[in-house]
């Protein structure tokens, strides 16, 4: 049996690092298109899903 | 000596109709032919012990009786194997079947197991008492009966199933106004929006809601679609996972799900012959307070 956390903010992307700050790694980009590619790269090392806040800040979630 | 033709009757009567009761459909695992094999070998040992019962009792061993009563016990652990390997094979299953579903196939396989066994008291009996022609007729009506019983009630009599829109508010998936999921990527959301396909089911009555209300339920309805109509989830692909949640206010359930074969009336199909699942199945409007609130 494995064990594993769930619901867990592995890592943040932003444009603006004033939006963000706390536990979680931070990746700042430079432009959306980075953002995105930035996410995609990461939710697939860490297996998470990428979620969006609704202001320029994307999530990767472990579910 | 007298008794052979009750216990061999019993015993092929029992034997025929637990092979009736094995359909090896997509929702009825075993669908493997080493799982057949276990399936009829311990059909065959349940009707052997009750084909044995009454020519025991007529014998006066009853301490034969009382070992068939240990021996029946074991048919518990049809129950329990059934669990263990459909829980074990669950941890690699993308969608899973969900406790719930496994729980009702456990417990499906160990109540055939007694009615087999039940088929071949009743057929060893009429042997005995009254020749083999009525025990072949009572086995007949007794199988026949089965394949009706068996079939318990499916979703499409306790809910209407109907297309339903997908949309994003945002960045959150939508099947009408039910909240799906947040999804982050843009060309993600372009994939599911051109691929995914959404359903609304719409409970019938208070039951039906009830019904959809169970998680298992809903899971087990979500792990028969993926499984006929193929799904675009993957290991590290999260976002393609299918979701069933319901509109808290209506209890009506959106499904979303990325199909490999995109076609509505297929899925409409599968979601309506998904059975109800024993541990899902409510009925409120059975009890007056029930019935009260739902006007």
């Amino acid at each position: 049996m494995k064990t594993e956390l769930t619901k867990l903010i592995l890592a943040v992307i932003t444009e603006n690092p004033q939006l963000v700050g706390g536990g979680a790694p931070v990746f700042i980009a430079s432009s959306r298109d980075e953002q995105e590619r930035i996410a995609l790269y990461l939710s697939r090392v860490l297996n998470g899903m990428v979620h969006d806040l609704g202001n320029g800040v994307l999530l990767i979630v472990n579910h | 000596m007298l008794y052979h033709t009750s216990i061999i009757g019993g015993l092929a009567a029992g034997v025929l109709a637990r092979l009736f009761m094995l359909r090896l459909d997509y929702r009825q695992y075993p669908t493997y032919p080493h799982d057949l094999i276990t399936h009829i070998a311990l059909g065959s040992i349940a009707s052997l012990i009750g084909a044995v019962l009454i020519p025991a009792l007529l014998l006066k061993q009853y301490t034969a009786v009382t070992f068939l009563a240990l021996a029946a016990e074991q048919f518990r652990n049809v129950r329990n194997m059934e669990r263990e390997t459909l829980t074990k094979l669950e941890e690699t299953e993308l969608v899973p079947r969900g406790l719930d579903y496994i729980e009702g196939i456990a417990r499906t396989f160990e109540a055939r197991n007694y009615l087999t066994m039940f088929t071949a008291i009743v057929a060893g009996g009429l042997i005995v008492w009254f020749g083999w022609i009525y025990a072949a007729a009572a086995a007949a009506i007794i199988i026949l009966l089965l394949q009706f019983i068996k079939t318990g009630s499916v979703v499409g009599d306790i809910a209407e199933v109907n297309v339903a829109r997908l949309h994003f508010q945002g960045p959150v998936l939508m099947v009408e106004d039910i909240f799906m999921m947040n999804v982050g990527l843009a060309a993600t959301r372009d994939k599911i929006l051109s691929e995914g396909l959404a359903v609304l089911i719409n409970p019938k009555d208070d039951n039906g809601r009830a019904i959809l209300h169970s998680v298992g339920q809903r899971q087990a309805i979500l792990h028969t679609a993926a499984a006929l109509l193929g799904t675009k989830r993957d290991i590290g692909e999260p976002d393609f996972m299918p979701l069933a949640r319901k509109n808290i206010d209506t209890g009506a359930v959106g499904l979303f799900i990325l199909p490999l074969e995109k076609d509505f009336e297929c899925l409409r199909n599968i979601i309506e012959r998904t059975p109800v699942l024993e541990s899902a199945s409510r009925k409120p409007l059975d009890t007056q307070a029930g019935r009260i609130a739902s006007d």
